[in-house]
């Protein structure tokens, strides 16, 4: 695969049935691109287990030596762990004999890895280390001669941190990181994970029945953001009125959506909000009590990293989503929520009430998922035909305003070129 | 310990209540089954096991319960369901004069437009409950700790 190889009518999409998606063509997105079973297999191949760095955990989650969690890249079972060195390993969960995914655990501490079928044991760096009854019982049986362990070791994946991230790759060639981040998203990943110890405050798992890349559209679309959600508009958490940028790295691959708080009040420049409730107040105000605690002045910064990764930083909320798809009907969205192991007692409290607008309750992004589905099941019948993308334009830079789908354009961009579709 | 069936027949009837108000309404009925300071919380069972505070609902007032309410009422979009609760195995923990602690089980069955009806989520109230002026048991603290750590879709409505 070489994602950096022009786009084109390729032998691949000739072979799909459907109607063709024209050459370069970004502001039309065909629907059979959410629904056909063949794309969907090329995705995983080429872009989730492809060139690419997908989000795994947060280091602290196994901060100690035989820490291991487990979770998926794309559809694959994988584990991450750290090795009797304390240092980053991961490799599938996927026996080397039979494919059994071995370990059942979300997440825990091991000295080894055993598979229950046939208890093949593998090490810390996945390395195969026994299986029983090699030389055979009473001279009978057993692994052929020639049997090598070494060469049966588990399917290791490339492992990055960033600041107590981690991210994992399965092409060993993959550039470092940091390349692959561009200067102006790291700029951004570094303003929330700025070498601070991190302390995870919970989990909210969802499994949405659309196409994973509509989670990606909907996090890189602005003009949804201040159009649907009563929340965020009436309150002045993110609205088209308000200063706000848009930006993508080289590739289109990545995006920021940046925005700065402003406040409940209709203006000339929100006649078009109708979901703008000027009286609207809440009889409990603790639950919206954002402070400040970013250096610079946005307020809200949603960062999408391809394949898999959504950084939402909205006020005093900060999570990590995981996209995992699970076919092209649906995705596990996953949360991984967040603080700072320096946080006082009153911004933990503030965390914890923020949730209640991002999570599988959220005020704010059950929005998103129940209109995910009805996107699903309003496009599927329709494979023939194609979602038009023209705010803001055709092309594919960065905007100093929200009401403009560049982003998607942009992330379709460079799918198209890893695609080859 | 065995405890007055008077207040078991009233434990049972406040879980009827609870249900009825959330699958038949009204709605605003829901956050008078609680005292005006009160915890609301529906939790998935892995992070309290780990000792993880994240809900994903969290009341800590009936006003913010009645804030949930206008939110499903006015602000949230989502599509029209209903919602059956199926709420078992209620026992009491502890009662001490107007002060109970209860478990019990919940299944919550969805049914939206097209699809058949689905388990939404399943598992275990955890309890404090305080008899008011009123004679009234009202929910001190409901934390809904549910089994699954997936939930199809969204939980719009409160559990």
């Amino acid at each position: 695969m070489n994602p950096g190889t022009p786009s084109s009518s390729s032998s691949f999409q000739a072979s799909l049935p459907h109607a063709p998606w024209a050459a370069a063509e970004l502001s039309r997105i065909p629907y059979w691109l959410y629904t056909d079973q063949a794309v969907f297999a090329r995705e995983m191949e080429r872009i989730f287990c492809g060139r690419s760095w997908a989000y795994v955990g947060l280091a602290v989650e196994i901060p100690q030596a035989g820490d291991y969690l487990t979770t998926t890249v794309g559809n694959r079972p994988i584990i991450v762990c750290r090795n009797r060195d304390g240092e980053l390993r991961a490799f599938a969960n996927h026996c080397a004999h039979r494919g059994v995914k071995f370990c059942r655990q979300r997440s825990g501490k091991a000295t080894r890895f055993t598979c229950p079928y046939h208890q093949w044991t593998y090490d810390l760096n996945g390395d195969l280390k026994g299986v029983p009854f090699r030389a055979g019982v009473k001279g009978q049986g057993g692994m052929p001669e020639d049997f090598d362990l070494s060469q049966h070791g588990l399917t290791p994946l490339k492992v990055a941190e960033h600041h107590g991230v981690l991210f994992a790759s399965f092409d060993l060639s993959i550039e470092p990181f940091l390349d692959y981040l561009g200067d102006t998203n790291r700029y951004y990943f570094e303003r929330v994970f700025d070498g601070r110890e991190l302390r995870v405050i919970g989990y909210s798992r969802q499994l949405i029945p659309g196409n994973w890349k509509l989670m990606f559209e909907n996090i890189k679309d602005p003009y949804h953001a201040s159009l649907l959600h009563v929340f965020l508009v009436t309150f002045g958490l993110f609205r088209a009125d308000q200063e706000s940028q848009v930006k993508m790295d080289d590739t289109g691959r990545h995006g920021l959506l940046i925005s700065r708080r402003g406040t409940q009040q209709a203006t000339e420049h929100t006649k078009d909000i109708a979901n703008l409730r000027a009286d609207f107040t809440l009889r409990d105000a603790r639950l919206l009590d954002p402070v400040k605690e970013f250096k610079d002045s946005a307020t809200v910064v949603m960062q999408t990293i391809w394949p898999n990764l959504i950084v939402q930083q909205q006020s005093n909320t900060i999570a990590m989503r995981q996209i995992q798809p699970r076919g092209p009907d649906a995705f596990e969205l996953s949360w991984t929520f967040f603080g700072y192991e320096d946080d006082d007692e009153a911004m933990r409290t503030r965390r914890l009430r923020q949730a209640n607008l991002m999570s599988a309750s959220g005020l704010v992004s059950g929005d998103d998922s129940e209109v995910i589905k009805l996107a699903q099941d309003g496009l599927k019948p329709y494979p023939e035909r194609e979602a038009v993308l023209e705010m803001g334009g055709r092309g594919t830079h960065d905007e100093e305003h929200m009401v403009t789908e560049t982003a998607i354009r942009a992330f379709y961009k460079y799918y198209r070129e890893v695609m080859e579709l | 310990m065995a405890f007055d069936p008077v207040l078991y027949r009233e434990l049972d009837d406040l879980n009827a209540r609870y249900g009825e108000a959330l699958d038949d309404g009204p709605l605003e009925d829901w956050p008078e089954l609680f005292t005006e300071q009160c915890l609301y919380l529906i939790i998935p069972r892995e992070n309290e096991e780990r000792g993880l505070l994240l809900a994903i609902m969290r009341c800590e007032s009936r006003d913010m319960l009645k804030d949930r309410v206008t939110a499903v009422r006015e602000t949230m979009m989502y599509e029209p369901r209903y919602l059956r609760h199926h709420i078992t195995n209620a026992r009491i923990l502890t009662q001490a004069g107007d002060t109970m602690s209860a478990v019990a089980n919940f299944t919550v069955i969805e049914v939206l437009p097209e699809e058949l009806p689905r388990i939404l989520i399943t598992g275990r109230y955890r309890d404090q409950l305080r008899r008011e002026a009123d004679g009234a048991w009202r929910f001190v603290e409901r934390r809904c700790v549910y089994d699954s750590t997936l939930v199809p879709n969204s939980i719009i409505y409160p559990v």
